[in-house]
């Protein structure tokens, strides 16, 4: 499907709104991602970021709106049918499989991706294949010495690595990164930084994050959200002289690191 | 890209991890060599078999896909009385009716599995033992074709593979047991190993990432939940052959929470955890009940406190030290 003649924007959401009863959680928001976007979503608390992120992986249904992945309408599918069609997130709170190992946890995730996971016969890991794509995996999240220790008892930077690893394992056409170094202890986030530059370039990634370090390193344009309205979407240097979102959002001293970092 | 050495590092964890070991190849011939063994005991080892069995099918739910049953009984109750009917009613050859309890235990399974796809623990606990409490009343109150209370009589066996009569002390019927969970503990030995297996346990761990991994998580508890039952059934049937009878005490509420215990006591979630946990418990019962008759679930209770809080880790350590 990557080969889609002329697909500029891959992922495009228009007029998404959703309301739980009388509240409006999200009020007409749109998003176009075009091809290996670093795009970060960022907003007060309950601005509705997250709310947005399961809207457009399926997790909530739509009140109205529509959602399209590589110019088709995915508006109506499940959140599985959206991660087979490369719609992938990662959770701002680690949801990993503590039982098993990191190994075990990729070689699960990329069999499954590749329509092996209702084999029941030979053993997890059986084509070599998947194993040489693990072994990217492990190399490439810096999972390697921990590879073969329980999940549960990882450090929370290499759980959180493995969460975007298993994410990748997917193989999204777009990632949805829901703040990826929250929590993280500063002596293991330099490692996330360094892989999260690193990932693919024709992977385009919507960052949601409250660290604005991160947010303006990593993306190159953002979307800003205010009560679940969409203020405005721009590029990093407008977003930072923006009287409104400095209002809203920044605080005089971010803006202040911004231009003068 | 990929390094080469860490590659077959990672191909040779999952491999070695997923191979059958030779104590597990012992394990298996010695379960099989206990009907020649124990030939004075035969119906105790028959017994001891079918528990497993049974227990064994409540951990491909419980211990596997984290789906708590407290009314596994109603499959095992079904297969107890289908296979008994279709001895009497239709074909007395054994075999055929093991196959026939299991196939239809596997259907009622996946009727039953749309009742537990959603809910947490307790509604799960509810309706499973709404299930098999409604399995007892009707096999009461069915009573011209079940007997009821008095149970199904008259089930007449013909010989195992038309050669071997089901003899009195009962070393056939062990050995007809032992050979049903020799073969489906090999059987399930690889399905627990792959793909298949794997997703359950990530299921089990966490559902919400399993699913939003692309996992049809409620087609995979279909499945597992009617495989699960084939094998209850399949454990039912092979008491009412072996023992030419079938009482309403197959679907009580005391036949779940036993095979709960003993999944406990044995440990959930390893393959072998059921079969050690009907050894430990059956043998339990036929000792301690010789000495102390009444009061003999005592020390049942007393075993299963000390492994909670205790924690079977540190129990048994020393033990899975000398077994790598």
């Amino acid at each position: 499907m990557s080969d889609l003649p002329n697909v500029e924007i891959v992922l495009k959401a228009s007029a998404l709104c959703k309301n739980f009863g009388g509240i409006k959680a999200t009020q007409n928001v749109s998003l176009a991602l075009p091809r290996g976007a670093r795009h970060a979503l960022i907003g007060p608390n309950g601005a509705g970021k997250t709310t947005l992120i399961n809207l457009l992986t399926g997790v909530l249904p739509l009140s109205s709106g529509r959602i399209e992945l590589l110019g088709q309408d995915i508006t109506h599918l499940s959140s599985s049918q959206r991660v087979k069609r490369g719609l992938v997130r990662t959770f701002q709170i680690n949801q990993l499989f503590g039982s098993m190992t990191p190994v075990s946890t990729l070689a699960w995730v990329v069999s499954q991706h590749w329509g092996l996971g209702s084999r029941w016969w030979n053993p997890l890991g059986h084509k070599p294949v998947v194993l040489t794509r693990v072994d990217e995996l492990l190399v490439q999240f810096h999972l390697t010495d921990v590879a073969l220790e329980r999940v549960s008892t990882l450090s929370y930077g290499k759980q959180r690595l493995l969460e975007i690893a298993i994410a990748l394992a997917c193989e999204p056409k777009v990632l949805l990164l829901d703040e990826p170094v929250a929590g993280v202890p500063a002596g293991e986030r330099e490692e996330i930084l360094i892989t999260l530059g690193q990932l693919p370039m024709d992977v385009c990634i919507l960052l949601i994050e409250h660290d604005m370090d991160l947010v303006f390193s990593f993306a190159n344009r953002m979307t800003v959200l205010v009560n679940g309205t969409l203020l405005c979407e721009a590029s990093n240097e407008e977003i930072a002289n923006d009287p409104r979102v400095k209002e809203v959002y920044l605080g005089a001293e971010a803006i202040e690191g911004v231009t003068h970092g | 890209m990929s390094d080469p050495i860490s590659s077959s590092s990672s191909f040779l964890n999952l491999k070695n991890h997923a191979k059958i070991k030779s104590w597990e190849w012992v394990g298996l011939l010695l379960v099989l060599a206990c009907p020649w063994v124990f030939v004075s005991h035969a119906m105790l080892v028959n017994e001891i078999a079918i528990t497993a069995l049974f227990a064994v099918s409540l951990d491909l739910i419980l211990g596997y896909s984290g789906i708590v049953s407290l009314g596994q009984a109603a499959f095992f109750g079904w297969g107890c009385y289908s296979a008994g009917l279709f001895a009497k009613l239709w074909m007395p050859d054994p075999i055929v009716g093991l196959v026939f309890s299991t196939f239809s235990g596997v259907l009622l399974g996946f009727v039953l599995s749309f009742t537990i796809l959603r809910g947490t623990d307790l509604t799960r606990i509810m309706v499973t033992l709404g299930v098999s409490l409604i399995g007892y009343e009707l096999a009461n109150r069915l009573s011209g074709l079940t007997g009821g209370a008095d149970g199904l009589q008259g089930v007449l066996m013909g010989p195992v593979l038309g050669l071997f009569e089901f003899d009195l002390i009962g070393q056939v019927a062990s050995l007809y047991s032992v050979t049903a969970l020799v073969l489906v503990l090999v059987l399930l030995r690889h399905l627990v190993y792959s793909p298949f297996g794997v997703g359950l346990t990530a299921i089990r761990d966490n559902r919400l990432r399993a699913e939003s991994v692309g996992l049809p998580v409620a087609v995979r508890l279909v499945v597992i939940y009617s495989v699960s039952a084939g094998v209850a059934a399949l454990s039912g049937a092979l008491l009412a052959q072996t023992t030419g009878f079938a009482s309403l005490d197959v679907f009580s509420f005391e036949r779940s929470a036993d095979v709960l215990l003993m999944l406990v006591i044995g440990g959930a979630g390893w393959l072998y955890g059921g079969v050690v946990g009907a050894i430990v418990f059956k043998l339990f019962q036929q000792e301690l009940s010789s000495i102390t008759p009444q009061y003999w679930m005592f020390w049942i209770g007393l075993l299963l406190v000390i492994l909670v809080l205790v924690g079977r880790e540190k129990l048994f350590s020393p033990f899975k030290r000398l077994m790598p």
